[in-house]
């Protein structure tokens, strides 16, 4: 998947940019700043801004067009250009941050919540309990997560939030998978044994040891799906199963710009590169977590 | 000192320097020393002493983040201090080879064992196959493996723990080097398996007349085993010489220091026997445990062990690993339920209790853990630690926790300071107070201490010895002490037991087992532990083999 591909990308521009040795003077300080991570930042950071305070970054209304001004190619007045309905593109995507970012956020949440108790019980009970609902988790894996999200979106109706949930629902495997690993592992360490041998109980201990110490990968699994569900959700909006329009959501942007790829690239190119951007940040900004977490 | 012949290697001001995030340390600070052919020097020191380091900076292995700031090192006359990693690549193996510290971690697992030894026959000079296997099975049968052509074909993982240094060695002696750097090559096995080892290693050097640099901590294997000692400390030298005269004579005082921590030099003072009226504390009658194995085959781990501690004694537990003395203070302790048999601790049949009184059962035996590196919770701070056992019991209020805490705190000798501190700013004998504290801070009547010394430096081995002595003067506890270490258990036990194989052969009071024991394998036990040509231990070990 491109996310693969975009993990490995980022992986190599993070190995040079890596503090190595020694940093005693200036020019070894300015070779050893992570750029790659500040920017990451930096794009995250204004695209939070777009969604808290859409209106100092444009002064265009995102649903109202202006007659006769269709189709515009970039300019001073329309630095991105304006739509088929004449409405400023780059309004446009500034005004859709919120919507696109609260469902990613959603989801993300969905699959945490979900995915990180399931993989908790079944890492610390064991047993049955463990084979059950990790045949549920492999059932969840084998169905293509496309599939499923439109599954749900069509059960549960669509919207914004409906398919965020339908999103999360199909990251809820992972979180599982990643959660029992990491809990099946700290459930072995003597420290736990060490807290059942002073008489706690197990929901004491579970929460005392097993649950903080398995949590570091998952907080860096969550940044990478973080930038997943954006894409997710703007692939839902591009098929029509999202947001309606005239929500000036990313996905529903490319989708309705794709009808004028050939005379107005930029409707198309502009909120893909915002989400390309958004994406690669989320991954960068995971890595860093999950190399600070060892 | 060196007034014959050229030395083998000669490191003369050595410098070696760590970087950590933004800072470097210098871990060796001008170290130089000469090793003559055919010698053995041995390098000691505590962890931290810079003796690894050294040894790497030898061979052109420094982790990543080290780097060798200064100084000369010359084999066979030439510096190879300055050589690029190829240049080095080409000497390793033929000139100077390295036996690792864990044979478990050495070897490669997808490779056989013939193919690991033909390896380094082919790296350096061009050998037809046929020669090589040869050459192969001769080294294995040269280093007392036997079966080699068997061995030849097999995965390490088919291989005992000895058996795998034996084939590292192999791999070591393979081309005749003139130096062979040992790592600690036998702290990873037991006992009896270390003396072969070592004997090996003995052997191989007076045939070939290799020299061996010997990196150790452990102050009686350097004795018995090298012609000079260097001794470590901080990364500097505090003292070297002639290893019959530094022992004898120790000029500094850390040197004086080490030896007087050595667990087999310190002539046991006899512990009173116990009185035959004083109640049992622990009653062991006839414990068996199965493990299931795949296949619906069971492995039994321990079998028909019986013994009974009194109370306000010790007792130890020895035996070589997969003897059974982890399992069988497993089922004491309530972590496992026995086979058969029965485990009394006061009212209390350990393996009939349920989840519930079980957990009032904690109150009275505590386990500490080996390893106090992975016994205690990384995020959690001491103090959190040391109180987590108060908050599984009656609540009681926060003053009066707090005061149990800082109470137990200072009572196994650690600042109050340390109470906010997190498990890693801690060093290896603090965290093994901070585990103690958190078994007495429930105060029960038994402490089942699991090798609870064996990870530590001599020098904090004894304080936490010493340390455990008098929490059982001063709160009458009851210890049962499992160990490999059988210099440490006659300082320690009143009582011991002896396991091979999951059956106790021998029994008794320490001083009847250690003088007259009535199985070949105690005497074979006893006859291994090192140190036997420290001053003073003589006295020691004479009176117990004789």
């Amino acid at each position: 998947m491109t996310s693969v591909d975009i993990l490995i990308a980022v992986d190599h521009a993070a190995g040079r940019s890596a503090p190595k040795g020694d940093r005693r003077n200036l020019s070894g300080r300015i070779l050893t700043f992570p750029f790659g991570l500040a920017l990451a930042w930096l794009v995250l950071a204004t695209v939070l801004l777009w969604a808290v305070a859409p209106q100092l970054f444009t002064a265009y209304d995102p649903l109202e067009g202006m007659p006769g001004g269709q189709l515009k190619a970039p300019s001073a007045a329309h630095i991105l250009g304006t739509d088929s309905l004449g409405r400023d593109l780059f309004a446009r995507i500034v005004h859709g941050a919120v919507h696109s970012l609260s469902g990613a956020v959603a989801a993300v949440g969905v699959g945490l919540v979900v995915g990180t108790a399931l993989g908790l019980l079944a890492g610390s009970v064991r047993g049955r309990v463990d084979a059950v609902l990790m045949r549920f988790v492999d059932v969840l894996l084998s169905i293509p997560t496309l599939l499923l999200s439109l599954s749900i979106i069509i059960i549960l109706g669509f919207g914004t939030l409906n398919a965020a949930i339908a999103v999360g629902a199909t990251a809820i495997a992972g979180f599982a998978r990643l959660m029992r690993s990491e809990v099946v592992r700290v459930r072995n360490a003597e420290f736990v044994e060490a807290a059942f041998g002073s008489g706690g109980t197990f929901g004491k201990v579970l929460w005392r040891h097993i649950l903080p110490n398995s949590l570091t990968s998952v907080v860096a699994y969550t940044a990478v799906q973080f930038g997943w569900a954006i894409l997710q959700i703007s692939t839902l909006g591009f098929l029509g199963y999202g947001a309606p329009p005239p929500t000036p959501e990313w996905g529903l942007l490319i989708a309705e710009g794709r009808n004028y790829l050939a005379t107005a690239w930029w409707l198309t190119a502009a909120p893909g590169l915002i989400v390309v951007a958004v994406v690669l940040s989320a991954n960068r900004i995971s890595q860093s977590i999950g190399r600070a977490a060892r | 000192m060196s007034t014959f012949g050229k030395p083998v290697l000669d490191v003369r001001d050595l410098h070696v320097s760590y970087s950590q995030g933004d800072s470097r340390t210098t871990v060796v600070h001008g170290v130089s020393f000469s090793v003559q052919p055919g010698e053995v020097v041995a390098l000691v020191g505590e962890s931290g002493s810079g003796k690894t380091s050294t040894a790497q900076a030898v061979i052109g292995l420094l982790p990543a983040n080290g780097r060798l700031e200064s100084g000369s090192i010359r084999l066979n006359g030439e510096d190879i201090s300055r050589w690029s990693a190829k240049r080095l690549r080409n000497i390793r193996g033929a000139v100077v080879s390295l036996i690792p510290q864990d044979p478990g971690n050495s070897l490669n697992p997808v490779l056989t064992v013939g193919a690991q030894v033909r390896e380094i026959l082919e790296l350096h000079g061009r050998i037809d196959r046929r020669d090589a296997d040869r050459r192969v099975i001769e080294l294995l049968a040269h280093v007392g493996l036997t079966d080699p052509e068997l061995r030849v074909r097999q995965y390490p993982h088919e291989l005992s723990g000895g058996m795998k240094q034996r084939v590292l060695i192999a791999i070591a002696i393979a081309l005749r080097p003139a130096l062979i750097i040992a790592d600690e090559p036998t702290s990873a096995l037991d006992v009896t398996v270390q003396r072969r080892i070592l004997d090996l290693i003995d052997d191989l050097r007076r045939e070939y007349g290799t020299a061996v640099l010997f990196v150790t901590h452990d102050l009686g294997v350097a004795a018995d085993r090298s012609d000079r000692i260097i001794v470590l400390q901080g990364g500097r030298i505090q003292e070297q010489g002639e290893t019959a005269a530094v022992l004898a004579a120790p000029e500094s005082a850390y040197t004086r220091k080490l030896l007087s921590d050595v667990p087999s030099l310190i002539i046991a003072q006899p512990r009173p026997a116990v009185e035959a009226s004083r109640a049992p504390a622990v009653v062991v009658r006839n414990l068996v445990q199965d493990f299931d194995l795949p296949g619906g085959r069971t492995y039994r781990a321990v079998d028909d062990v019986s013994f009974t501690v009194a109370r306000g004694t010790t007792h130890a537990i020895v035996g070589e690993s997969g003897s059974g003395k982890t399992t069988t203070i497993r089922a004491i302790a309530g972590f496992q339920k026995p086979t058969s048999g029965q485990t009394l601790i006061d009212d209390f049949d350990v393996g009939s209790l349920k989840s519930g009184s079980l957990r009032q059962f904690r109150r009275k035996v505590q386990l500490v853990y080996q390893n106090p590196w992975g016994s205690l919770d990384p995020r959690q701070t001491v103090r959190a630690i040391v109180e987590e056992p108060l908050l599984n019991f009656e609540p009681i209020g926060r003053a009066a926790r707090e005061a149990q805490v800082t109470a137990i705190i200072e009572r196994v000798g650690l600042p109050a300071g340390i109470l906010s501190r997190l498990p890693h700013a801690l060093s290896g004998g603090q965290r093994q107070r901070v585990a103690i504290a958190r078994a007495l801070v429930l105060e029960p009547e038994i402490v089942v201490l699991d090798e609870a010394v064996s990870a530590l430096d001599v020098t904090v081995q004894a304080q936490i010895l010493a340390l455990l002595a008098q929490l059982q003067r001063d709160l009458g506890l009851t210890y049962v002490f499992v160990s490999h270490d059988l210099a440490v258990v006659r300082q320690i036990a009143d009582t011991v037991s002896v396991l091979q194989n999951g059956r106790q052969v021998d029994h008794g009071p320490v001083e009847q087992v250690f003088n007259a024991p009535s199985s070949a394998y105690t005497r074979e036990l006893i006859a291994a532990i090192p140190g036997r040509k420290l001053p003073r231990a003589t006295a020691l070990s004479t009176g117990s083999i004789s």
